[in-house]
């Protein structure tokens, strides 16, 4: 699956990372809790989280994941999505909430591991 | 290659320059070539100390020394201390205020990570005086 099939599926929309659409992306990962996304450390390539600061892009980072989708129409600041930006990650905000948006993807063939 | 040795400070003030030196650490294994597995075990770990270093200890210093087998990283901060190292170290065990569980943080779980991501992980601690946590990745080639 890639970035922009994400998109699709969540009907979200693209706040920064259009030059990552094509970006493949294996597995994915829900949570708000920082310390739950870094407790796994396989190859996950996507974060679902309904938390906006700063930290959930330092977290992606640290695991090398190359997309964020924000939940329930979180939107993060300019300063988080500059930081993206910087990062090499795709952000994106969608309306739905994380059940559905997990159960969409998953539904859609996106595993929680390789 | 010698030694390398990276020192940062970690502001205890700033919450979102919080992991601006794992950051960097990260970037500078990554130019250097080393595996993915150690460069994104080293990052978990030091991460995780400095989001403590800043949200339970006010702030501290980084020292990391790279060297091509293992990475070293020590955390050190003026902080309160931890009373109960064992009971600290257990899955959910936090002291973490309201405002930084509204972060994401605080579920008890960064201590028992950097346990898991280290090969070496030490804790040394005094009540009023602070705390060193001192963390060992070894470099396995080929991961
Ligand atoms: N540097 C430190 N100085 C003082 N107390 C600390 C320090 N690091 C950890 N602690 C104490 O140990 C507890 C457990 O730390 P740990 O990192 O496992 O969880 P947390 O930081 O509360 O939550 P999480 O890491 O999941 O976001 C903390 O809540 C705090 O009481
Ligand atoms: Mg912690």
């Amino acid at each position: 699956m890639r970035v922009r099939d994400i998109k699709e599926i969540l009907e979200a929309e693209l706040l920064c990372g259009e030059e990552l659409l094509d970006t493949e992306v294996l597995s994915a990962c829900g949570s708000d809790l920082m310390s739950d996304v870094l407790a796994f450390v396989k190859e996950q390539s996507l974060l679902l989280t309904g938390l906006v600061n700063p930290q959930v892009v330092r977290t992606a980072d640290m695991m090398d994941m190359r997309c964020i989708v924000f939940v329930r129409g979180k939107r993060p600041d300019e300063g988080t999505l500059a930081l993206a930006r910087d990062r090499g990650i795709a952000v994106m905000s969608t309306g739905l909430r994380m059940y559905s948006a997990c159960g969409k993807l998953y539904a859609a063939g996106l595993a929680s591991e390789v | 290659m010698d030694a390398l040795k990276l020192h940062y400070d970690v502001d205890g003030e700033d919450f979102s320059a919080a992991g601006e030196a794992s950051s960097n650490v990260k970037k500078v294994l990554r130019q250097l070539g080393f595996p993915q597995e150690a460069i994104r075990r080293t990052a978990i770990c030091m991460y995780e100390g400095e989001i403590n270093v800043v949200i339970h200890a006010g702030g501290g210093f980084a020292d990391v020394t790279v060297e091509p087998e293992r990475i070293t990283i020590v955390l050190t901060d003026h902080g309160p201390g931890i009373p109960d190292v064992e009971k600290a170290m257990s899955e959910g065990w936090s002291t973490a205020p309201t405002k930084v569980r509204e972060l994401g943080f605080g579920a008890g779980m960064g201590l028992p990570n950097m346990k898991r991501y280290s090969d070496e992980f030490r804790i040394d601690t005094t009540v009023g005086v602070g705390t060193t946590v001192t963390m060992t990745v070894n470099v396995t080639q080929g991961q």
